[in-house]
């Protein structure tokens, strides 16, 4: 009796220290992304005729956003993109994370995750920037291919358009999509696929039935970290894009800082973001019963 | 085959960052093959470009500030997370988390309302660092969330048990023991901000950062080759820092005692 009542206040304790100590971060989250992202909310239903703030409520922002044709060909653009640099990329990478968790050394396995997220944390910009210098008229990929007589004329379709996009924003995200990957696939009990060998199935249908829907997790997890913040990408489309290759970021950017209708931009943001997540929603849905029991 | 298709992956991750050197040292002004020669012109022209030393100073005190913080507020959430059970925990720390799969463009454009047309303040050199402590937090949550969990708790039982107070136990066993982590996530968030651009482009008043500045350079074709000289010089640091962010993540797992199994995330 007297023991259990000691344990309720221990766990009472034990509850407020750690409210206490995640209170400061989860403040500082709250105040900085959940409040400014509710600002952006109410501010996206008022309006701005050059330097004046209207804050009357309005649908104007939401009304001009979806019966102008090009801002929904952004975004829609924003999606097919996004989507096309998340299939490239997860596709990429399963055999990369496959290989370090299957063929590599467990002592060197940390080298290899190593190496491959190397390129990941060096400045961004200049990463984008040269992008533009491989795959340009006169750029190395061109000249190379030239040079060994594989091509007579300059490959143009990869540069200055929704191909150069894809090709750069798949490099830039490739180690985000390997390492859920590579945890997924850490996390499958060998002796599973030693049983589904031993119980008859060949290499190829122990892969598919057996590691491929342990390993959807990382997959699903993989998916979702690469698309979000690829429909909201701002420098590869402005340095590699060309005019045909501009997506909804590059819009936002000119409406806050070149159109001064910030609400306006911020209508385009709420429109964009909700859209994200709710196909992101609709991705975690379908994919549920996958998910079950992944976690551990 | 599948170790042939790893290689070349490799290849093409490193390709942009291979070429940079390749370009920061041949002498001619378009960035082309052929080759012309070699030079060292244009990473002296670095040493004289005034306005890149101040952006780098400016990068420099953000970076350093966003660290601090961010890993202090990590310390509190990784520690929060491992040690108490508190209801709403996954909630709160799910929250905390959220940045890392935010479009940077999204808290750019919202602390750009905030600040700017709300609250009606001037954009500084302050607002970025509050921007950039927002998204490194989560890195290191992550990191630390890994220190705590190889923390063997019964030592700190065991100086509770002998006399010390609960403060005292976290200066003088917890804290040297998660110390590795804590190096870690610093050189991670220091890495993060330093490199950051969208946020910084949105919320730089009249101090660029140094992203901020190469975006300007870039525009000028002249000034393409001085940006590669710059871009060399800055790979090789990023590079120097992530090695020892990795090598203490190592430490503190050979202190702990407990099997790599890799990686920062």
């Amino acid at each position: 009796m007297i023991d259990q009542i000691e344990t309720g206040a221990r766990v009472n304790q034990e509850a407020k220290r750690g409210w206490v100590l995640v209170s400061v971060p989860l403040f500082y989250t709250i105040l900085l992304m959940a409040a400014p992202l509710t600002a952006i909310f109410v501010f996206s239903f008022w309006s701005q005729d050059f330097l004046t703030l209207d804050t009357t409520m309005t649908l104007k922002n939401y009304r001009e956003a979806f019966s102008e044709p090009l801002y929904a060909e952004l975004l829609s653009r924003s999606i097919g993109i996004a989507g096309a640099v998340t299939l490239v990329t997860v596709v990429l990478a399963f055999p990369v994370a496959y290989f370090v968790s299957f063929h590599v050394a467990p002592e060197r396995k940390s080298l290899w995750l190593f190496l491959i997220t190397i390129p990941f944390w060096t400045s961004y910009l200049l990463r984008i920037f040269l992008w533009k210098v491989i795959l340009g008229f006169n750029g190395v990929l061109n000249t190379s291919l030239q040079g060994i007589g594989f091509i007579e004329e300059p490959l143009t379709f990869i540069l200055y358009n929704a191909n150069a996009v894809v090709i750069t924003l798949a490099h830039a995200f490739a180690p985000f999509a390997i390492l859920p990957i590579f945890v997924a696939l850490e996390k499958i009990d060998r002796s599973l696929l030693e049983a589904a060998r031993d119980l008859g199935e060949n290499a190829v249908m122990t892969f598919v039935r057996v590691t491929l829907p342990l390993a959807m997790p990382g997959v699903v997890a993989a998916t979702l970290i690469v698309f979000i913040p690829t429909v909201g990408d701002y420098v590869t489309p402005r340095l590699v894009g060309g005019p045909n290759g501009l997506m909804i970021a590059n819009m936002i950017q000119t409406q806050f800082l070149r159109l001064n209708n910030a609400p306006m931009g911020a209508a385009l943001a709420v429109i964009a973001m909700t859209t994200v997540t709710v196909m992101a929603l609709l991705l975690l849905a379908a994919t549920r019963k996958w998910m079950r029991g992944g976690g551990r | 085959m599948l170790r042939a298709y790893v290689i070349v992956f490799l290849l093409f991750l490193y390709a942009p960052i291979l070429l940079l050197p390749v370009f920061a040292f041949n002498s001619g002004t378009v960035i082309a093959f052929p080759l012309d020669g070699f030079t060292l012109h244009w990473f002296a022209e670095l040493a004289v470009t005034k306005a890149l030393h101040e952006a780098v100073v400016n990068s420099l005190i953000i970076a350093a500030v966003t660290a601090v913080i961010s890993t202090a507020l990590g310390v509190a959430a990784a520690r929060a997370g491992v040690r108490y059970r508190f209801p709403g925990k996954a909630a709160a720390l799910g929250l905390i988390m959220v940045p890392l799969v935010l479009p940077e463009i999204i808290v750019a454009v919202s602390l750009l309302v905030v600040v700017v047309q709300i609250m009606g303040w001037d954009l500084s050199m302050g607002t970025i660092i509050a921007a950039h402590v927002l998204i490194c937090t989560p890195f290191a949550t992550a990191i630390l969330n890994a220190s705590f969990q190889n923390l063997d708790p019964s030592l700190e039982e065991a100086a509770v048990d002998l006399g010390e107070s609960r403060s005292s136990t976290f200066r003088l066993i917890t804290l040297p023991l998660i110390m590795p982590g804590i190096i870690a996530a610093l050189l991670i968030s220091f890495t993060i901000s330093l490199d950051e651009f969208i946020i910084a482009f949105f919320l730089s008043g009249s101090e660029p950062t140094l992203p901020v500045y190469i975006w300007s350079m870039l525009r000028f074709p002249r000034l393409i080759p001085v940006v590669m000289a710059l871009g060399t010089i800055l790979v090789v640091l990023s590079v120097l820092l992530l090695t020892l962010a990795e090598i203490s993540r190592r430490r503190g797992l050979r202190r702990a005692g407990v099997k790599d199994k890799g990686g920062f995330l």
